[in-house]
């Protein structure tokens, strides 16, 4: 199956890319995904404790299952402030 | 009325789209740039939504507002891009009948709405950039989580 990746701020930045693509293997999940992401790009593992994930444009667990033409944002720490 | 913008925000039209003639109070919250941050000196905020999904979690929010207070409307405008020292980046309103409803609301929209709404925010500050709540640890000149060497 085919996910359309999105990246955003300082996960953007890290990649150098707001947009990506990747086939996963049948039954992967967002972990699956997230995991394959770190290997391709070392310098997202620091983010692993902090960053959450949409699929679809709702928040997703790590062992939601992915489906073929999901759209998976992940999602680092939103905007704080006090 | 839920919104993202990359101009600033006509804070007139996010209070004029809560009137209501059952509403006895109307409250707004306007979160804007300060030029300061734990000791740095900022010089402006620049803001980056994933657009549909951060408008479709500022509706849940006004749907989390109205089961828990009786409001009769809320409305709430996000600022995207930069943002300049003193201008709004978010501008929230709220209507209710009585005006503890409206203050309440009003609270826990802002509350939430820093909690799960995918808005990001990047600090320039004299002598470098942080996006805020993605650094570990300290943020030093230049953005760095490390000390210069």
């Amino acid at each position: 199956m085919r996910v359309h990746v999105l990246y955003f701020a300082s996960l953007r930045e890290k990649v150098m890319a707001s947009e990506a693509s990747r086939e996963l293997q049948d039954g992967a999940c967002v972990g699956d995904l997230w995991n394959t992401l770190c290997r391709e790009h070392p310098a997202l593992e620091p983010m692993s404790a902090s960053v959450s994930f949409a699929v679809n444009r709702e928040y997703a667990s790590r062992d939601q299952a992915l489906r073929d033409g999901d759209e998976v944002a992940l999602i680092p720490p939103v905007s704080g402030g006090r | 009325m839920f919104e993202i913008h990359r101009e600033p925000i006509d804070v007139a039209k996010v209070v004029a789209a809560v009137a209501h003639p059952a509403a006895g109070a109307v409250t707004t919250f306007l979160g804007t740039t300060r030029d300061n941050n734990e000791g740095r000196q900022v010089t402006l905020l620049e803001y980056e939504a994933y657009p549909e999904m951060a408008i479709a979690e500022m509706r849940r929010i006004g749907d989390t507002a109205r089961q828990r207070w009786p409001i009769q409307e809320i409305a709430i405008a996000h600022r995207v891009g930069i943002v300049p020292i003193g201008e709004a980046s978010v501008v929230i309103a709220v209507s209710s009948a009585h005006r503890a409803a409206a203050f309440e609301a009003c609270r826990f929209a802002i509350d939430r709405l820093k909690e799960v709404v995918p808005i990001w925010k990047k600090e320039h500050f004299d002598g470098g950039e942080v996006w805020i709540g993605s650094q570990v640890g300290d943020v030093f000149p230049g953005g760095e989580t490390e000390p210069r060497k």
